[in-house]
Order: C-alpha cells, then sequence, then structure tokens
C-alpha cells in the first residue's frame, strides 16, 4: 500500500513571492511544490504527496480561522494518511502557521503530523504538545538537514513504527512521560547521576523542571479603603465534606464557595483535604491557612471595603502546571468580571 | 496560579507561603512569607491570642504588598 501525504508550505515556498505576497490566499496544488520534492525522493515508494495546500504567512496570521477552515478543507479532500508543513526554521508566522494548521489536522482528521521549525520559533511554545516538531537550524541554510530529518520521523508515523523518546528521534520533547521497567531502580540511577556530578561528568536528568514565565507586577491597589478583595488559596481548604470532590492532590479543579455570610472557619464549617501538608492545625482552625476571622475583623474596621462574596479553592500538591495555570486563568476573568480589586492567595 | 490571576484579571495578586524560592520560580510577584507550610497564616503554638496576633500581622503585610508600587518580584519581610 502507498500512503497519501499532503504537505503544507507558505508562499515563498512555493515561489509566489515574498513579503509583498504574503497576503496570499490558501491554494491547493496536486502533487509536490518546492521542498516536497525532496521530501517525495526520501520517502521513496511507501508513501506519496499526493498534493500540496499553499497559504501566505501574512493571509494565515491575520485570518487564522478562514485560513485554517480553508486549508482543513483542502486537506481533508485529498484524503491523506499522515501529514506535513514547512520546514518553517525560525519565520514565526510560518512557524504559527504550520504549528497551527499541523494540531488542528492532528485534532480534525485524526492522521499523524510532523512540522518543523528552530526551538526557538514561537510555534514551538504554542504547539510542540499538539504536533511533532523536528527541530531544525535556524534558517533556509539547514534545509539539506531539517528535510531528511522530518521525512524521517513521517516515514515512520505513517509506517505505524513504535516512536522513540523526543531526545532520541530528533523532535522537540511533547510533555510526554512513557514508564518503562529499568533495569537499575530509581535509587542506584539517582545515586550514579550524583556522582556523575561530583566527578564533573555530564548526567541528564530523569525529570526535567518546567520552566516557567514571569509577568509585569500589576500595579498597586490605589485606596485600600475602597477595595473588594478576593480570598484564594491552593491549600486544600473546603467545605466540610468536600462537596464538588476536588482532589487531594494532583488537583484538576477548583472550588468556588459563597462566604458571604460566613465570618470564621471553624472545624464545623471548613475543613482541609490536601494531601501534601500534615493537615491537623487546618483542621482544628482553617483560618491558619486561610484567613478569613481576621479578614472580617478588618473589613468591620473599615480597613478594605469588602471580602469577595466567593472563595476559590484547590489542592496545590502534585498539581499539573497546565491545570494550575487553567485555575488562574479561569478565576482571574471571573475576578475581572466580578470587578475585584485585588487578592489574596495562601498556599501551603 | 496566582501569575495566571494577576495577568488575566490585571489585579494585584499576593502570594502568602512558607517556601519563598518556589513563589519565586513560579513568577509570583508580590510575595509575603508564610509561619509554616501547615499553617502559612498563623502560629496555634502561640495560643489563640497569639495565633491571631500573628495572622493579623500577617494579613496587614499582605495589604502593605497589595497597596506598594513594584518594578520586579518582591518579598515582603517584616
Amino acid at each position: 500500500m502507498t500512503y497519501r501525504i499532503v504537505h503544507y508550505i507558505n508562499q515563498f515556498y512555493a515561489g509566489i513571492g515574498g513579503e509583498e505576497k504574503a497576503d496570499y490566499a490558501p491554494e491547493v496544488r496536486e502533487g509536490v511544490v518546492g521542498p516536497g520534492m525532496q521530501i517525495q525522493k526520501l520517502l521513496e515508494n511507501d508513501a506519496v504527496v499526493v498534493g500540496t495546500v499553499i497559504c501566505g504567512d501574512g493571509f494565515y496570521g491575520e485570518n487564522t480561522e478562514e485560513a485554517r477552515a480553508k486549508c482543513l478543507e483542502m486537506i481533508a479532500a485529498l484524503k491523506p494518511d499522515a501529514f506535513v508543513a514547512g520546514p518553517a526554521f525560525n519565520a514565526g508566522r510560518y512557524g504559527f502557521a504550520c504549528g497551527d494548521i499541523a494540531a488542528a489536522v492532528g485534532e480534525k482528521l485524526g492522521i499523524p503530523t510532523v512540522t518543523a521549525m528552530y526551538h526557538e520559533n514561537p510555534g514551538v511554545e504554542l504547539f510542540s504538545k499538539k504536533t511533532y516538531i523536528v527541530a531544525t537550524g535556524d534558517s533556509a541554510r539547514a534545509m539539506g538537514q531539517a528535510l531528511p530529518a522530518m521525512t524521517k520521523l513521517l516515514h515512520k508515523l505513517v509506517m505505524k513504527e513504535e516512536m522513540g523518546p523526543a531526545r532520541l528521534e530528533g523532535y522537540i520533547h511533547r510533555g510526554m512521560r512513557k514508564s518503562f521497567f529499568h533495569e537499575k531502580s530509581g535509587a542506584e540511577r539517582a545515586v550514579d547521576m550524583l556522582l556523575a556530578k561530583l566527578r564533573g561528568e555530564p548526567y541528564r536528568t530523569e525529570y526535567e523542571m518546567p520552566v516557567f514565565n514571569k509577568i509585569p507586577p500589576a500595579p498597586p491597589v490605589k485606596d485600600l479603603k475602597k477595595a473588594k478583595i478576593a480570598l484564594i488559596s491552593s491549600g486544600g481548604i473546603v467545605p466540610k465534606g468536600n462537596p464538588d470532590h476536588i482532589r487531594v492532590s494532583s488537583a484538576e479543579s477548583y472550588g468556588a464557595y459563597d462566604i458571604s455570610k460566613l465570618e470564621d472557619m471553624t472545624p464545623e464549617n471548613y475543613e482541609s483535604i490536601h494531601g501534601g501538608y500534615d493537615r491537623e492545625w487546618a483542621n482544628i482552625d482553617p483560618d491558619v491557612v486561610l484567613p478569613l476571622d481576621v479578614m472580617r475583623e478588618l473589613e468591620a474596621e473599615g480597613v478594605f471595603a469588602k471580602i469577595h462574596p466567593v472563595f476559590y479553592t484547590t489542592t496545590g500538591t502534585g498539581t499539573a502546571v497546565a491545570h494550575a495555570e487553567r485555575f488562574g486563568q479561569e478565576i482571574g476573568e471571573l475576578l475581572k468580571n466580578a470587578e475585584v480589586d485585588a487578592a489574596i492567595l495562601t498556599s501551603t | 496560579m496566582t501569575r495566571e490571576i494577576e495577568r488575566v484579571a490585571g489585579i494585584p495578586v499576593v502570594q502568602i507561603a512558607t517556601i519563598v524560592p518556589i513563589m519565586l520560580t513560579v513568577g509570583t510577584n508580590r510575595i509575603v512569607p508564610g509561619v509554616a507550610i501547615p499553617h502559612p497564616t498563623g502560629d496555634p503554638a502561640q495560643g489563640p491570642e497569639g495565633d491571631k496576633k500573628i495572622r493579623r500581622e500577617i494579613v496587614m503585610r499582605a495589604f502593605r504588598a497589595l497597596t506598594t508600587p513594584i518594578d520586579e518580584q518582591t518579598i515582603f519581610e517584616k
């Protein structure tokens, strides 16, 4: 069986033009165009590039939904078994387009997708979890290495061969971990790593720490006396009985509870379900994690205007960064709509 | 979570927690160190009155953090 491949490129690699043609609307051509020629050659007889979809980078970036829908329609009509886009090197808009269309094709058509770009291309951060992205050099000078690398991965995917880890296969880490049995225990491997480190020898961590973004600080509250302040916690403080079944660790949800009539947190009304610290004190008095009693006093004294009636809470232990960020985004949206002026977030 | 709330809502968010390096790593801008991991906003060993006094002091410090203009991640110590 010969598998069917569809290739996506921009106006430049299709030979249509440079920046002056970046507004070029999506178009489909039969067979290979531009770098597709070499991809076809490398695929030999196992797969054939049946068509090439071309779109200007500016058009894709400015009319993303329309471009995505049109390209998807053209791609689907060609009934591909796999999809390849680029390589985009360090071209930001081209990288965005390649990643976006590859992710959309993977999601809508359920077929394997591959693209390729430089590791600093913004398309990497946006799409590396949704498609295979082969790491390339930063410009078309690296075409000679990029095409064989991405075609090799494409070939592997289309032939349904087992995919190895990112580091060995040459794609950018997709944030997935596979379980397997190692001949050495974790303790032995950790000691080996430590010894290598002490000897100044190379070693490789088995669990890379995520890199977090930083943001410029928000401006301060101008007049505390007029401020509505929200209380938030990742300390696992929930209404007694944990009515929404928030997980004790690795939480995938948060709770929103009306505290407008609550003066104080007591063992009768609230408790801690957090699986990552000793809950003895929090269960005797939840205020040691979420200072509601003191906040009510300061509210009555007029130090600030009002406690936001809704309290948001989850457990922050083993919680995936992606979930924590999503909680923050959703809560942030809610606070913004409720015209809250500031928030106090407690963590354990 | 703190960072994303601040970013999306565009309001200052002060985080009270005990392990300051983690707050620095995850991008919290206004940091108030807590008393201890299991009781960031209190100290039960000080008895009910002492516990509440410490809690009030920490919350007041959180207010100071929320009303202070800052240009970078800042730890509000005593």
